[in-house]
C-alpha cells in the first residue's frame, strides 16, 4: 500500500529527483489517448467531478435557505424569532404611547395643570388678574382710620366672596400685615397714606352691598370721620403682584399622584 | 488527455443543463467534490512519479468521495457535522496543497 498513487508522501528531495523532461515526458505519455477499460473509467469520473463542481458552484451562488444545516436553520429561527418578539414589545410600547397622545389624556392633564396653575397663581397674587369688582376709596383726612379697620375691611370684601385684592399698590394675599405708621398704614412694609383704594375683583353687587350693611365698613369708617366711596365696576384690573416665597419650613405631604399610563 | 476532456465536458453540461442538486446531496456534495479533487492532484503527481495506474486511481477517487461523504453523514448524525466537515476540508485542501506543491516540483524544478 506504500506505492499508492495519489496517496503516498514521497519525499521529493530525498529520491533520485527525475529531471524535468522525465516528468514532461510521463505526463505527455499518459496524456495520449488508450481505450483501456480503467481509461474510460477515469474519463466518466472526471466528466462527474466536472459535472458535480458547476453545479456545486451554480448551487452556492444561488444559496438559499435550503442547503442549510438543520443546526444553522435552528439558530436562524432562533434570531428571527428573537427579534420578532423585540419588536413587538417596542411596536406594543410605542402604540401604547401613540394611544396615549391621540386619547389626549396627556393634553387633558397638562391643561388642567396649566388651568391649576393659573387660578394657584391669581389666589398667591403672582399673576395679575382682571374681572369685575368694586373699587372703595377711603378719603380719611383726620388720620383716624387704623390698621384694624382695614383688615375689617379686607375680612369683609373676602366673606363677599373677594378672589383678588389689591390696597394701593400692594397686593393682599393671605400673609399680607397691616400695621399702623404714623399717620398712615403699612400693608406689607409699603407705606400708604389716605385717601386709601381698595380694588377686589370678585360679585360686585354683592361685595357693595357687604361694605354698605348697618354696622358694616362704610358705617365704622363714617363713623371715624373719613369718606367711603364704592364704585362697582365690570372690568377691574389687578396689576400689583407679590414674589412667592419659599416655605422654610412647611413642606408638601407627598400625594400619591395617578400614574401617567 | 481523455479525462481531461471528460472534466471540460462535465463542466460544460453542468453549465449548461442548470442541474438542482436533490436535497439530501446538498451537504455531501462539496465535500465530495474536495475529496475528488485531491484524488485527481494525487493521480497527476503519481504520474510525475512514474507510478500512475489507472485502476488505482479510480478506485482512490470513489474511496475519497465515499469516505469524505461518510465523514460528513456521521458527523451530521453525531451533531457535529459542521465541525467535522470544516476538519475534512482542511486535511483535504492540506493534502491537495502538499500535491501541487510536490507537481510543481516535478515540473519546474522549483
Amino acid at each position: 500500500m506504500s506505492e499508492q498513487p495519489g496517496r503516498h508522501e514521497a519525499p521529493a528531495v530525498t529520491e533520485p529527483p527525475p529531471t524535468a523532461d522525465t516528468a514532461w515526458r510521463r505526463l505527455a505519455a499518459v496524456a495520449r489517448p488508450k481505450a483501456t477499460r480503467a481509461n474510460a473509467f477515469a474519463a466518466l469520473l472526471a466528466l462527474v467531478l466536472g459535472f458535480a463542481i458547476a453545479t456545486q458552484v451554480r448551487q452556492t451562488q444561488e444559496q438559499g435557505l435550503e442547503s442549510l444545516r438543520q443546526s444553522d436553520l435552528v439558530g436562524i429561527l432562533d434570531n428571527v424569532t428573537q427579534s420578532q418578539a423585540r419588536l413587538d414589545t417596542e411596536a406594543r410600547a410605542l402604540q401604547t404611547t401613540r394611544d396615549q397622545l391621540v386619547n389626549g389624556s396627556s393634553a387633558a392633564a397638562l391643561s388642567a395643570a396649566r388651568e391649576r396653575l393659573d387660578s394657584l397663581g391669581v389666589l398667591a397674587g403672582t399673576l395679575p388678574a382682571h374681572g369685575p369688582g368694586i373699587t372703595m376709596t377711603i378719603d380719611d383726612p383726620g388720620h383716624k382710620v387704623t390698621a384694624p379697620v382695614l383688615l375689617d375691611a379686607l375680612e369683609e370684601l373676602r366673606d363677599a366672596g373677594a378672589e383678588a385684592v389689591q390696597i394701593g399698590p400692594a397686593r393682599v394675599v393671605a400673609s399680607t400685615s397691616f400695621t399702623d405708621a404714623g399717620d398712615g398704614i403699612e400693608v406689607d412694609g409699603t407705606r400708604l397714606t389716605p385717601p386709601y383704594t381698595l380694588t377686589a375683583i370678585g360679585d360686585a353687587p354683592t361685595m357693595a352691598a357687604a361694605m354698605d350693611i348697618p354696622g358694616g365698613i362704610s358705617e365704622t369708617v363714617r363713623g371715624l370721620g373719613a369718606t367711603p366711596r364704592v364704585t362697582q365696576s365690570q372690568a377691574l384690573r389687578i396689576d400689583a403682584l407679590q414674589t412667592l416665597r419659599e416655605p422654610r419650613y412647611a413642606r408638601p405631604v407627598p400625594t400619591p399622584t395617578p400614574s401617567s399610563s | 488527455m481523455i479525462p481531461a476532456l471528460g472534466l471540460l465536458a462535465g463542466i460544460l453540461a453542468g453549465l449548461l443543463l442548470h442541474p438542482t442538486v436533490p436535497l439530501w446531496l446538498q451537504p455531501y456534495l462539496p465535500i465530495a467534490v474536495i475529496a475528488a479533487l485531491d484524488a485527481v492532484f494525487g493521480a497527476v503527481r503519481a504520474v510525475m512519479d512514474g507510478i500512475f495506474n489507472d485502476k488505482v486511481f479510480v478506485v482512490s477517487f470513489l474511496s475519497n468521495v465515499v469516505v469524505a461523504a461518510l465523514i460528513v453523514f456521521l458527523g451530521d448524525q453525531l451533531g457535529v457535522g459542521a465541525q467535522l466537515s470544516t476538519g475534512v476540508v482542511v486535511v483535504l485542501g492540506l493534502r491537495i496543497f502538499s500535491n501541487v506543491a510536490s507537481i510543481r516540483r516535478h515540473l519546474f524544478r522549483a
